[in-house]
């Protein structure tokens, strides 16, 4: 018995020894983050996820990161948010305090990343999200914030501008175009809605349908059979996934003819692969796509990455922005931290905030509140079961195909 | 508010749309609420995963289209069968345990059981919005001066509604077994001293529950779409059903189904359709207390 | 020594010894603080669920009004009532600036003010729902939390679906914070447990048990059951408030179906609670609630992506296997420690 307590002790020493002699070789470095694994953000919690491991892992491939001389391997440990921001603030606490994690990753979702800001920058943990559009986080002051996406009221601008466009183009006044809203009702999308209702007022447009969504939509026939009546120019759609998804089915079914149908999270939804040619001339605004001419020394050019992903992930037919500026805002970290030198909170913060980078994803340049201000939405267009680029013009590749009646 | 009820008048076919999408809703409602109530009825079993079984039977559907090719309609069989077997394995593990335990008991335990069955679609199928589509075409007409498209599918569903509801009718009527699940929700005691396994038709009718569950989830997936964590929805809407129209009371069922369907069309319409889930509990709520009011007068409660 | 001093004095050194804990171990003071938040839960859902024989799945409603309430109250304090409507609509766009003084007065003020309306809601809604019995209160108290928390989320004074940020805590010091919400949740558990405890041992619990054991023949023997009934709820609304308040303080930013009504979690975590550690005993929902959070922070941690699936298992393990829990155990084995005089000739009689 007494032998075998030894013949025990020594292996776990031998094995102690072991496993030092490889952290020794190879500093790790852990990034913390909350994000939606259950509840009703799972869907983009888990692209999120995708995104943060494929860059993490490319960049561990490629030896870590260079941190004042020493290479670092990334590490990321997530917990589990439940969609729910009370539980995402304590969840924070726990990376900093118990963890000790020093840099954080983002949650998904506007709702989630204004309950987490308020702990990371009381603590002066530097945090880069890319999932948390609204405007009102960078509102607040926040010095450790960093986002790398475009902020909400962004998301359809475009697409009310050129629909404003067409119809003077057409002979006709802005103001008598007819706008339908069906909107979730949670943060972030009331949050689009906002920019949206500001938008629209800029040209006088009249709001004639407004509906906020709830939480457990499975149907939106109700608020369909309203445009169907009411014969609106205009539908704007936004309710993450399942919104998109709902939305894209009901229209077709319902066979509704509206000149101009635009909704967030098409690709995160699948909707082309789900509903065919169905959804063809609807307006997707995106922070990414994979034919913009952006590109960077580790993924190469965005199409590159696209590829990368579906060979990585299984069952992406489009590749969702989620997963793009999840895998840019670890880009900037390794970016930042080697750019640092050091691992010091306050160090790597400046040099965050001093980031000018050209990643796949887009530029990446932080205003003074921390907002990324390099990099424009995309509004693409379904067209023959294909995304195409209608605005900005810069990139656009095909014209949009619109017309008010 | 009012602009709502103005629509109600200048556009007359929303009326119709309504009513008809009342229809469709209700008749699913209905297959799943007459579930709750068999279940209910025969075992005292108030089964909060009634939703989470409709789910199940939905994911099913998609399943098999999109990994197998099959068709949905005539997947509704295979799913109907492969729903029994689960609900019998439902029975023999959790089930059984909390029939002669206290009611919130039997609550409690199926609702530890709608959250494995919630995680279990979630790590199986994944938590994405999923739809099976059926190649079905749509049926166009105007009626007061408005356009109405119903997808025919939405028509096939209610038959097919009707056609499991029909079947479980006769089966409970005629055959010996449906007789001994109706001896032994009459009186279990009595039952079970003339013989009858008690047991087995307590399994029996749980799967039997499960399979209409099953085929209430087939069609949600056909005619709208299903999402890992939408049971509670369906569960609150049986429990409004049942706790409306009272057990073993079919067309009292059917009723409240399209009902509540027309119910939520219009209060969607003219309260907004933030508040379309508050209808729905409000109506348990209302119902609830209605029934009470109706029992004091007799110096009775609900019990 | 009476029961009730004795259990008094239990509760005093379990507060002291976490108060040590969170001293040595201040990285796991969140995770304390929402534990004494746990045992509020389950204690305030066993005054009725447990001594009333009243199992409510809607208790946490007056956590989700008592939480908008105190916030509402916050924001009127900094901006006037006019205000608010401008403070929500901007959905957390405006920086709130605010003293530390200021903070805490308003956080104090808020929860009393919440502690205060919940107790008028259930006196309101107990007028109704306290007439139902067995799984219809446990379906229409559901049934009522869900139609709160859809009100609520389509209330656009207060936030609407899109939530509402809170003034966050100034202090230089970043762990000040989760010091001072430790310090609430344990002086709030410390005064409900040591109200539940005495009002239990009184008449007033008396006649709860009998309402329990049988309603009718208690109403028979002119108990005014209603009135007690709605007492009681009163008392676990008020503590259930307080907690929501501070709550939604600790978490920054509220929001409607998530934070403030969350049926599905806290809502049921109390009853499981309860009946894990035992229903119907003063001690059974301070043991299950803090056995229940260590396996739950345990489970969230090391079984990622199965950790509902393991809850869901526990839930019905212990509803159909352990439906005394763990105090009721242990009450039966040993009735003296729980003051329960078992007369010789009865045991006889009964052996």
């Amino acid at each position: 018995m007494k032998l075998t307590t030894k013949a025990l002790s020594f292996t776990i020493g031998a094995a102690a020894l072991a496993f030092a002699g490889i952290a020794s070789a190879q500093e790790t470095l852990t990034l913390g983050s909350a994000i939606s694994l259950t509840g009703k953000y799972a869907t983009n919690g888990v692209h999120a996820q995708n995104g943060y491991e494929i860059a993490k892992d490319l960049i561990n491939k490629g030896g870590g990161v260079d941190i004042g001389g020493t290479k670092y391997m990334l590490e990321i440990k997530y917990y589990d948010d439940e969609s729910t921001p009370a539980r995402g603030a304590q969840l924070a606490e726990r990376l900093i305090n118990q963890d000790g994690v020093e840099f954080m990753l983002g949650p998904y979702s506007s709702g989630l990343t204004k309950a987490i800001a308020p702990v990371t920058e009381k603590y002066g943990v530097p945090m880069i999200e890319a999932e948390g559009a609204s405007r009102s986080l960078f509102t607040q002051g926040y010095k450790y914030l960093f986002a790398v996406l475009s902020t909400s009221e962004q998301y359809l601008a475009s697409a009310i501008a050129l629909a404003a466009e067409k119809a003077e183009s057409e002979g006709k006044d802005p103001s008598t175009l007819k706008v339908a809203l069906a909107f979730e009702n949670d943060p972030f999308s009331l949050d689009v809605r906002a920019g949206v209702i500001d938008d629209a007022a800029k040209y006088g447009m009249q709001i004639i349908i407004d509906d906020k969504l709830p939480r457990d939509l499975s149907d939106m026939s109700a608020t369909l059979t309203k445009v169907e009546a009411l014969q609106p120019d205009m539908l704007i759609i936004s309710g993450h996934s399942k919104g998109a998804a709902t939305a894209a089915r009901q229209i077709a079914e319902l066979e509704l003819e509206i000149p101009m149908v635009a909704m967030t999270h098409c690709e995160a939804a699948k909707i082309i692969g789900k509903f065919g040619a169905s959804t063809n001339n609807y307006f997707c605004p995106t922070q990414w796509a994979e034919t913009l001419t952006y590109s960077d020394s580790l993924f190469g050019t965005a199409a590159e990455f696209d590829a990368l992903f579906k060979a990585t992930f299984d069952g992406y037919k489009n590749v969702p922005y989620q997963s793009a500026q999840a895998a840019a805002a670890v880009m900037v970290w390794a970016d930042a931290l080697s750019r640092a030198g050091s691992l010091d909170q306050d160090v790597v913060r400046d040099a965050i905030a001093a980031t000018e980078m050209e990643t796949f994803y887009g530029n990446i340049k932080f205003s003074e509140a921390g907002n990324n201000i390099a990099k424009p939405m995309v509004l693409r267009q379904i067209q023959n079961g294909e995304y195409a680029v209608v605005a900005p013009s810069k990139w656009a590749s095909a014209e949009p195909n619109l017309t008010f009646k | 508010m009012w602009q709502g009820i103005e629509m109600l008048f200048q556009h007359p076919s929303v009326n119709v749309k309504y009513i008809l999408d009342g229809l469709f809703f209700g008749s699913i409602f209905a297959l799943a609420a007459y579930g709750l109530a068999l279940v209910w009825g025969v075992m005292n079993l108030k089964n909060l995963a009634q939703g989470d079984l409709v789910i199940l039977g939905g994911y099913f559907t998609w399943y098999f289209q999109s990994a197998l090719g099959w068709n949905p309609i005539l997947t509704l069989p295979i799913v109907m069968f492969i729903m029994f077997f689960f609900g019998w394995a439902m029975y023999a593990l959790v089930v059984k345990w909390v029939i002669d335990k206290d009611l919130f008991t039997s609550l409690l335990a199926t609702f530890g059981l709608a959250l494995v069955i919630q995680q279990f679609i979630n790590l199986v199928f994944g938590p994405e919005t999923q739809t099976a589509v059926s190649e079905l075409g749509k049926i166009k007409f105007y009626l007061f001066g408005g356009r109405i498209v119903v997808p025919e599918i939405r028509v096939v569903g209610v038959l097919l509604c009707a056609a499991v509801a029909v079947a479980l009718i006769v089966f409970m009527k005629r055959s010996r077994t449906g007789q001994a699940i109706r001896a032994t929700a009459q009186d279990a005691r009595a039952a079970k001293v003339m013989g009858i396994n008690t047991d087995r038709v307590y399994a029996l009718t749980f799967s039997i529950n499960s399979a209409i569950c099953g085929a209430a989830g087939a069609l949600v997936a056909m005619m709208f779409l299903v999402q890992p964590f939408y049971g509670i929805t369906y569960s609150i809407r049986s429990f409004v059903i049942v706790t409306a129209a009272g057990l073993g009371n079919l067309p009292g069922v059917i009723t409240a189904a399209f009902g509540l369907g027309v119910l939520e069309g219009y209060a969607n319409n003219i309260l907004g359709a933030s508040y379309q889930q508050f209808i729905v509990v409000f109506a348990l709520v209302v119902v609830l207390v209605w029934r009470m009011i109706r029992l004091r007068k007799a110096r009775m409660v609900l019990e | 020594m009476s029961i009730y001093k004795r259990d008094l004095m239990i509760y005093v050194g379990i507060s002291i010894f976490s108060i040590v804990l969170a001293l040595v171990f201040p990285a796991y003071i969140t995770q304390i603080a929402v534990m004494f938040l746990m045992v509020i839960l389950a204690q305030t859902w066993d005054l009725q669920g447990g001594q009333m024989g009243y199992n409510s799945l809607g208790n946490i409603m007056f956590f989700g009004i008592g939480m908008y309430v105190s916030a509402i109250i916050q924001i009127a304090m900094l901006y006037g009532w006019g205000g608010v409507g401008e403070y929500t609509s901007a959905s957390g766009s405006i920086k709130v600036e605010i003293i530390k003084s200021n903070y805490l007065y308003g956080m104090f003020i808020g929860a009393f003010a919440a502690g205060i309306i919940c107790v008028l809601f259930a006196f309101v809604f107990g007028q109704i729902f306290l007439l139902f019995r067995g799984p219809y209160f446990a379906i229409g108290t559901l049934g009522m939390v869900l139609a709160v928390a859809e009100l609520v989320s389509s209330w656009e004074w207060v936030g609407a679906g899109g939530g509402l940020s809170l003034p966050v805590y100034p202090a230089e010091d970043p762990t000040e914070s989760g010091r001072l919400y430790f310090y609430c949740f344990l002086a709030i558990s410390a005064i409900c447990f040591a109200f539940i405890s005495w009002v239990v041992s009184t008449r007033f619990g008396l006649a709860l048990n009998a309402i329990r054991d049988d309603e009718a023949k208690a109403e028979a023997m002119g108990i005014r059951t209603l009135r007690y009934k709605v007492s009681s709820w009163m008392i676990s609304a008020f503590f259930l408030g307080l907690a929501g308040a501070i709550f939604g303080n600790m978490s920054n930013f509220i929001e409607p179906l998530e934070v403030a009504f969350p049926t599905i979690t806290f809502g049921v975590f109390m009853v499981v609670m309860a009946l894990l550690g035992g229903k119907g005993t003063v001690w059974g929902p301070v043991v299950g609630a803090v056995i229940f959070h260590i396996i739950k922070e345990t489970t969230w941690t090391y079984m990622l992506g199965y950790q509902w699936v393991a809850l869901g298992l526990l839930i019905i393990v212990i509803v159909i296997f352990f439906n005394q829990g763990i105090m009721g155990s242990l009450a039966e084995r040993y009735p003296h420690w729980f003051g329960i005089k078992i007369e010789e000739d009865a045991e006889e009689a009964t052996s």
